[in-house]
């Protein structure tokens, strides 16, 4: 192994407190924590791992999903992916999990084939997909080997704010909960990049923000490459460093949103990028 | 119009409301122990007059003992017996065959279906089989099984293997196969195959379909034994009731229709028990432990 998982998760145990929703701005910066998050992911710069799509296409039968799709994310990048319902975003997603084959290009990570990164990649589903026969802290420890299984599994409950949850039945929490019990299953297989195929689709708007400052602050700590799919531009736009747009099989939009974190919502410029893309989404090529 | 209809609608129970309900306060004012007592004490008057009024009949001639016994006589029946250990004998007998009959049926019927869910190919193999077997009542091949084993214990064994061998067959196999293939697919790219997978998603998922299995086998199991004992048999419930038929002994028989009754109502107590802690998980079982 290239480092011990179990270490790379100790030196957060006293953020808990970001868990907190709200905490987060409360929190005072450690001193090597600096503003602007390119330079916070510095002190893990080899966390992240590297996407290269190259000339991706997948078809389902005679329906073609994708076509030709030229993609590079830097490591430690948040990208986001965008796009009408049945666009191909999910599955473009699926692919570099590896739930579903290529039908043509490849995809690389960190220049290899993906088949040598399945330990460096997690995965969030829409619908939580906990197992109801395991209760929360057996749930995140699933897959988990080694002794400390269940430590490392206590610790990441903790970091999404549950840590009092960890006996219970998955089917004594609410929709919000279950997805934070979900993020903490992947992360603590510390992935070096994590897959979010619409995990906020089901959640109400309040548990929504929520959990998007909890993604955005766990991934200023871990530092992994994001790939976030989502139908809600505005969320795209507060979270991620480059929001993508898959419009009739291709990518049709490369939008890069260069502003400080945490984003605010009511912002000009989130504004005004947000409108941007929208007015792409709702099929005027001739707009970007 | 909805409106005016709700408003006429109200206006007799509003006005009947009053008598009924300064009845019920005031006993319950009164004394809500006895209240109480009372509505959990209603459900056995019913049964209870029953048993007098059958007493009582017993008593005055108006029926036969050959008919059926008044049931102090059941009662007495039933404490000789069990004093006198024949009883217990019997029920041991009985109960040693069904439960052996039900491990080797249930036994297969899980291990089939175990692998006929898992597998396609053994699916494609034997499943069609299987289920045009499904279509044969076990006690239809009495007649069979009698030339096959004769009337000792095989005969009694493979009624009953087979009668509690398709509930759990088919309730496994439909199991297995419905397992949510999103959490099969989230499992695997977690890094869970083989039998770690099996054991953590596939077994947990079907559980709750196995269980369903085993609790109607269990039924089955009562039934197919009775019949089987009652057909030909050296000891057990089935021989003490039919023992009891030749010498008229009808107090007996309705002890022997008793124990049945008890062993099944037993049987499902504790297939509900196991499911209880089983499915411990279950929003439905914690819904009811609440």
């Amino acid at each position: 192994m290239r480092y011990a998982k179990g270490a790379m998760l100790t030196p957060h145990l006293e953020f808990e407190g970001l868990a907190v929703p709200g905490m987060a701005e409360a929190a005072p910066p450690r001193l090597h924590e600096v503003a602007t998050p390119r330079q916070a992911r510095q002190p893990a710069p080899a966390r992240g791992l590297s996407l290269q799509a190259d000339d991706v296409g997948k078809s389902f039968g005679e329906r073609e999903v994708l076509r030709a799709i030229d993609l590079r994310v830097e490591p430690g990048e948040f990208v986001a992916i965008v796009g009408r319902s049945g666009c191909g975003k999910s599955t473009l997603l699926r692919l570099v999990a590896g739930l579903e084959t290529l039908s043509s290009g490849a995809l690389r990570l960190d220049g290899a084939p993906l088949a040598q990164h399945r330990e460096d990649i997690r995965f969030m589903f829409q619908d939580a997909r906990l197992l109801p026969w395991k209760r929360v802290i057996d749930n995140i420890a699933l897959g988990l080997t080694g002794q400390d299984a269940r430590e490392r599994a206590r610790e990441a409950l903790s970091q999404v704010g549950l840590a009092d949850r960890a006996n219970d039945w998955p089917a004594v929490l609410s929709g919000g909960q279950r997805q934070r019990v979900a993020l903490a299953r992947a992360l603590v297989h510390a992935p070096r990049l994590l897959l979010l195929d619409e995990p906020l689709g089901a959640l109400d708007a309040l548990t929504r923000i929520e959990m998007q400052r909890l993604i955005e602050s766990l991934w200023r700590r871990h530092g992994f490459t994001a790939l976030l799919v989502t139908h809600d531009v505005s969320e795209a736009i507060a979270l991620a460093d480059r929001v993508l747009l898959i419009d009739e099989h291709r990518v049709a939009l490369d939008q890069r949103v260069e502003l400080a974190r945490p984003r605010s919502r009511g912002n000009a410029q989130v504004a005004a990028i947000e409108e941007q893309v929208l007015q792409r989404v709702l099929h005027d090529p001739r707009a970007a | 119009m909805n409106q005016a209809v709700s408003i006429q609608g109200e206006a007799p129970a509003a006005g009947a409301k009053p008598a009924t309900g300064a009845a019920g306060h005031s006993s319950l004012s009164a004394n809500p122990l006895l209240q109480r007592l009372r509505a959990q004490a209603l459900p056995w008057l019913v049964p209870a007059a029953v048993l007098l009024l059958w007493e009582a009949a017993s008593r005055f001639g108006w029926l036969s003992t050959r008919v059926l016994p008044e049931p102090w006589a059941v009662a007495t029946a039933f404490w000789s017996l069990s004093a006198s250990g024949e009883m217990w004998h019997h029920v041991a007998v009985s109960t040693g065959r069904a439960l052996s009959g039900f491990a080797i049926g249930g036994g297969l019927g899980l291990a089939l279906g175990l692998l006929t869910g898992s597998l396609r190919s053994a699916e494609t193999l034997l499943d069609s089989s299987l289920q045009m077997l499904r279509n044969i009542p076990p006690l239809a091949l009495i007649p069979l099984v009698i030339l096959w084993f004769g009337i000792d214990e095989t005969a009694k064994l493979f009624l009953v293997s087979l009668g509690v061998f398709f509930p759990v067959y088919i309730n496994t196999f439909h199991g297995i196969r419905n397992v949510d293939a999103g959490l099969i697919e989230m499992a695997k790219s977690y890094g869970l195959s083989g039998w770690a997978l099996y054991r953590q998603v596939i077994l947990p998922g079907a559980l709750p379909s196995i269980l369903v299995g085993v609790r109607f086998s269990l039924g089955l199991m009562w039934v197919v034994l009775i019949v089987a004992e009652t057909i030909s048999a050296q000891s057990g419930i089935g021989y003490m009731t039919m023992n009891a038929r030749e010498f008229l002994q009808t107090d007996v028989v309705l002890v022997g229709i008793l124990l049945y009754a008890l062993l099944g109502k037993l049987a499902d107590v504790l297939s509900r028990g196991l499911e209880h802690w089983w499915l411990r998980w279950h929003p439905a079982h914690q819904a009811r432990a609440r």
